[in-house]
C-alpha cells in the first residue's frame, strides 16, 4: 500500500467581498523597519479565497478504518468534492452541537462569575474556538485517550467528559473541584478522563502529551497489549509554535512513531503579538508563516483546516486519530480559529482590529452548525431549543453546585505534596513527620 | 485612567460597570494603558511615585543616556508591557530598541547574552520570573559564568528583570520565588527592590553595571505609590548595589527582608510598637552580594533577628541570613535567630489556602513576640 497524505486547505464560501475588507494589521506607524519587511508578507488576517483545489486522496486502508468514533455516520467518501464531509447522523450532530453550545455557555458564565469576584487569578476563555474542541475531542476520542492542553483548558476538559460541575467548582476554588481547589483555571487534571493538564507555560504540555502517547506505544510494543490503542492529543496555540519544546516533540513523536496528534489552535494572537509578527515564513517559497507545513519537515502529515467549522475539523481529526490508532504515527493539524474575547479576562484587547473580530464573529461555529442541522434535517428548531435550554440549566446547576460547595480545609495545605508522605522527612522525635497527630491539619509544628 | 471598553463578541449579560471596576483593581496586571502616548502619565501627588513609574522612568532615562541599551521580551513593545512597565517606550525609541519577541525564552535570552557579550546592553524582560526557568541555562551558563571562563575577555553587561514571587490566585506555576536560586550563583548580581526609590535607583545601577544583573521585582508592588525625595527624581540617581537600607530604626529586634515582605515587616513593626517592642527593619535591596555588615551591625544593636521571605524554607534566603548571623555576630545574639518563610508546598489556587501558604503580618508579630 501507498498511504497518501491528506492535504485539506480550507475554503471559504462566505460571499462577502473578502478582498475589499481592509487589512486588519498592526498600525504601521509604530512599526519602523519591520513594516517594510512585512510588506512582502501577505496578511494572515485576510481570509484566503479558494485557491489550490482540495486534494483528498485515499487508500482502501484509510476508508476501511475511518469508522467514526460515534455510531451511525458512514465512512468518508474518498473522491468526493472538497466541500462534502463524512455523513453525520442526527444523533451525533446534536451531540456535537450540544457540546459546542455547552462550551460557549460555560465560558460566558465564567466571565460573569469572574466579574462578580467568584473566580480569581488568570482566567482564559475559549469562546469562539469550540469547533476545535468538539470536532477533535467529542467527535473522535474515547475515554481512554489523552488530552493535554494549555491554560485555555476549561472546554477541553468538558469536551473530554469532565463534569461541568467539577470544572466550575475548581474555578471557584472549592473542595469539590476537579483538583480540589489546588489547581485552578490553568491547571485542570483528571485521571479518569485522561486529562493531562492544564499547563501555564505554553509548550510545556506538549512533551507530556507525547509521553502519554509513548506509554501507549510502549504498552503495545513492549508490554504486548496489542489491542491497546490509546492516542494522545495536544492542544496549543500559534504562540506555542515558537517554543523549542514544540519542535523537540515533533521530532521525537515522528522518530518513535508515536500515537499523538498535535492540534494547533491558530487564533492568530498570543496576547498582543500577532502570529505574523512572531513567526517567520514557513519555507523559502512561502509568504506566510504556515504552521501545518512544519509537520512535513519532521516527517509527519501537516494539515490545515477551517477551525470555525466543526464538521471539517471532525473529518480531519477522524483521519488523524485513525492513523495514530493504526500505529502509523503522529499528525500535525493547524486549525484556523479565533477567540472572541481577550487573551484573559484581564486583557483589555486593544490591539485586534474590530473588522477582524467581526469577520470571525460571522463565522461563529455554533450558529453555523445549527444552520447545517436545520438545512439537512438533522434537527428541528424545537429540538435545538430543547438542547440549548438543557445546556443553560446544566451551566446554572454547575454554578449552584460550585457556590454551595465548601472551601478546602486547612488540612489540604499539606496534602498531596508527596505520593509517599515520608517525603516530609523525620521529625525531632525520630518519627516520620506525617505520623505526628495533626500534621496535615496544619496544627502540628513543622520545624 | 481611561477605562477602555472591552471589545468582545457574544457578550450578553454582564454589566460593563462591574467589568471596569475589576479591571481597574486588577493589580495592574495587563491593565489598560493610560490614554495618550506619554509614558509617565499617571498623575501623582508631588513627591510620590508608583513602583511602575519608577521602573518606567529609569528605563527611559537609561535608554536616552546610552544608545547601546535596548529592551526585549514578550509584549514589551506594542502591548506596552504585560504589566505596563515599558509603557510608552516603543513610541519614544522605536521598534529597533524596544523589541517584541516570540514566545521563545531560551532563544531570546541566549540572543541577548550574545549581544551583551559584543558590547550592547540588553534589558531582558521575563513576563514573570517563572518563565525564566525556560531560559535559565543562558542566565547561568552564558551570562554568569562567561567572565570567569574567559578570564576577563568576555563581559556580559545584561539586565534580566521581571516580577517574582506570588501574585494573587495564579496557582503553582506562576507563584514561585526565585530569590534563592539566583542569589546562589557566583557571577550574578541579584537585586530585589521594595519601594519606588529602590526600583528607580537599582534599575539605573543595574543597567550601568558591567556584570549580569537579575532584578526581582514584585507584581503586587507595581501599583503601590511611595513618597520620593527630589534626589530620587534626578537623572543620575542610583542606589549602590550591595548595600542594604535600614528602613526603620529600632532597638529590640531586627527584621531582615526584601521585596514585598519589607512592607509586611514595616506593618508588623507598627503593630509591635503599640505593644512596646521597638523593631528595626532592614531592607536588603541586594541579595547578592549580601550586605552582611548592615545585618551584623543591626544585630549587635538589637540582639535578636528574624528573617522574612515568601519563598520556600529549605535553602532559602532565610537560611543564608541565619548562617551569616551565626558566622558574624553569634555572640551578640540573645535568642536563636528565626526565619519566617512561605509554606513548603507548591502554591495552591484556592483563596484561603493561598493566604495560608504565605507569611502574613500576624505571623511576623507572633514570631517576634514569641522571642521575647
Amino acid at each position: 500500500h501507498i498511504v497518501l497524505y491528506h492535504r485539506i486547505i480550507a475554503m471559504y464560501t462566505s460571499a462577502t467581498s473578502i478582498r475589499a475588507m481592509a487589512c486588519p494589521r498592526q498600525r504601521s506607524s509604530m512599526r519602523g523597519e519591520e513594516s517594510s519587511m512585512r510588506a512582502q508578507v501577505a496578511p494572515l488576517h485576510q481570509p484566503r479565497l479558494s485557491r489550490t483545489p482540495v486534494v483528498i486522496r485515499s487508500s482502501k486502508k484509510v476508508q476501511a478504518s475511518a469508522q467514526p468514533a460515534s455510531k451511525g455516520a458512514s465512512a468518508s467518501s474518498a473522491s468526493s468534492a472538497p466541500k462534502s464531509t463524512p455523513k453525520i447522523s442526527a444523533e451525533e450532530a446534536r451531540e456535537l452541537y450540544r457540546d459546542m453550545f455547552l462550551g460557549r455557555e460555560f465560558e460566558e458564565m465564567c466571565a460573569q462569575m469572574y466579574y462578580r469576584g467568584k473566580m480569581f487569578g488568570f482566567v482564559h476563555l475559549y469562546s469562539g474556538q469550540e469547533a476545535v474542541s468538539t470536532g477533535v475531542i467529542k467527535a473522535c476520542l474515547k475515554k481512554h485517550d489523552f488530552v493535554s492542553s494549555t491554560y485555555r483548558d476549561h472546554v477541553h476538559a468538558i469536551s473530554k467528559g469532565v463534569s461541568s460541575k467539577k470544572v466550575m467548582a475548581e474555578l471557584f476554588g472549592k473542595k469539590t473541584g476537579v483538583c480540589r481547589g489546588q489547581g485552578g483555571s490553568m491547571h485542570m487534571f483528571d485521571k479518569e478522563h485522561g486529562l493531562l493538564g492544564g499547563y501555564a507555560f505554553i509548550g510545556e504540555g506538549i512533551p507530556v502529551g507525547v509521553g502519554a502517547a509513548f506509554t501507549s506505544a510502549y504498552t503495545r510494543r513492549v508490554l504486548g497489549e496489542e489491542d491497546h490503542d490509546a492516542v494522545a492529543v495536544n492542544f496549543f496555540g500559534d504562540g506555542t509554535c515558537n517554543v523549542g519544546q514544540f519542535y523537540e516533540s515533533l521530532n521525537m513523536a515522528s522518530l518513535y512513531k508515536l500515537p499523538v496528534i498535535f492540534v494547533v489552535e491558530n487564533n492568530k494572537w498570543a496576547i498582543g503579538m500577532s502570529h505574523a509578527r512572531a513567526t517567520s515564513t514557513s519555507s523559502l517559497a512561502d509568504s506566510e508563516p504556515w504552521i501545518y507545513k512544519k509537520g512535513e519537515a519532521f516527517g509527519m502529515p501537516g494539515v490545515h483546516v477551517d477551525g470555525m467549522d466543526v464538521l471539517k475539523v471532525r473529518e480531519v481529526a477522524m483521519e488523524a486519530v485513525a492513523r495514530a490508532r493504526r500505529g502509523d504515527g503522529p499528525t500535525l493539524i493547524e486549525c484556523e480559529t479565533y477567540r472572541f474575547r481577550g487573551h484573559s479576562l484581564a486583557d483589555p484587547d486593544e490591539l485586534r482590529d474590530p473588522k477582524e473580530k467581526e469577520h470571525y464573529a460571522s463565522r461563529d461555529p455554533i450558529p453555523r452548525m445549527k444552520e447545517y442541522m436545520l438545512k439537512n434535517g438533522l434537527a428541528t428548531e424545537a429540538e435545538i431549543k430543547e438542547i440549548e435550554k438543557d445546556v443553560v440549566a446544566e451551566v446554572e446547576d454547575a454554578v449552584e453546585f460550585a457556590d454551595e460547595s465548601p472551601k478546602p480545609d486547612m488540612s489540604q495545605l499539606l496534602e498531596n505534596v508527596f505520593a509517599d508522605p515520608k517525603g516530609f522527612g523525620i521529625g525531632p522525635d525520630g518519627q516520620y513527620r506525617y505520623m505526628q497527630p495533626g500534621f496535615t491539619s496544619g496544627t502540628a509544628a513543622v520545624s | 485612567q481611561t477605562v477602555r471598553q472591552i471589545a468582545g463578541l457574544a457578550l450578553r449579560r454582564e454589566s460593563n460597570a462591574l467589568k471596569d471596576s475589576v479591571l481597574k483593581s486588577a493589580g495592574g496586571a495587563l491593565a489598560p494603558a493610560a490614554g495618550g502616548a506619554s509614558f509617565s502619565s499617571s498623575s501623582r501627588a508631588a513627591g510620590s511615585m508608583t513602583v511602575r513609574d519608577a521602573l518606567n522612568s529609569a528605563l527611559d532615562e537609561e535608554m536616552e543616556r546610552d544608545e547601546d541599551v535596548f529592551i526585549l521580551g514578550e509584549e514589551v513593545a506594542e502591548y506596552q508591557g504585560a504589566y505596563k512597565i515599558t509603557r510608552g517606550l516603543l513610541q519614544k525609541y522605536g521598534a529597533k530598541r524596544v523589541k517584541d519577541t516570540p514566545i521563545t525564552e531560551i532563544g531570546f535570552t541566549g540572543i541577548a547574552c550574545g549581544a551583551a557579550m559584543q558590547g550592547l546592553k540588553p534589558v531582558v524582560e521575563f513576563m514573570t520570573w517563572n518563565f525564566s526557568m525556560q531560559a535559565i541555562d543562558h542566565i547561568i551558563n552564558s551570562a554568569a559564568k562567561s567572565y570567569y571562563m574567559s578570564a576577563g575577555e568576555i563581559k556580559c553587561p545584561i539586565v534580566f528583570r521581571g516580577p517574582n514571587g506570588a501574585a494573587a490566585g495564579v496557582a503553582a506555576q506562576h507563584s514561585q520565588c526565585f530569590a534563592a536560586w539566583y542569589s546562589s550563583v557566583p557571577g550574578l548580581k541579584v537585586l530585589a527592590p521594595y519601594d519606588s526609590e529602590d526600583a528607580r535607583g537599582l534599575m539605573k545601577a543595574a543597567i550601568r553595571d558591567p556584570d549580569p544583573v537579575v532584578m526581582l521585582e514584585n507584581e503586587i508592588l507595581y501599583g503601590e505609590s511611595f513618597e520620593v525625595s527630589p534626589a530620587v527624581e534626578d537623572k543620575d540617581f542610583t542606589v549602590p548595589i550591595g548595600k542594604a537600607k535600614v528602613m526603620r530604626e529600632g532597638s529590640d529586634v531586627t527584621l531582615v527582608s526584601f521585596g514585598k515582605m519589607v512592607g509586611y515587616c514595616l506593618e508588623a513593626a507598627k503593630a509591635l510598637e503599640k505593644e512596646g517592642v521597638s523593631v528595626e527593619v532592614v531592607n536588603l535591596r541586594t541579595l547578592r552580594p549580601l550586605d552582611r555588615e548592615t545585618i551584623a551591625s543591626s544585630v549587635r544593636k538589637t540582639h535578636k533577628v528574624v528573617s522574612v521571605e515568601e519563598g520556600w524554607p529549605q535553602s532559602g534566603i532565610g537560611a543564608e541570613i541565619l548562617s551569616v548571623v551565626s558566622e558574624d555576630c553569634f555572640d551578640d545574639l540573645d535568642a536563636p535567630p528565626e526565619r519566617i518563610t512561605g509554606v513548603d508546598i507548591p502554591m495552591p489556587y484556592s483563596h484561603q489556602l493561598e493566604a495560608a501558604a504565605l507569611p502574613s503580618v500576624e505571623d511576623i508579630v507572633s514570631v517576634v513576640k514569641g522571642m521575647a
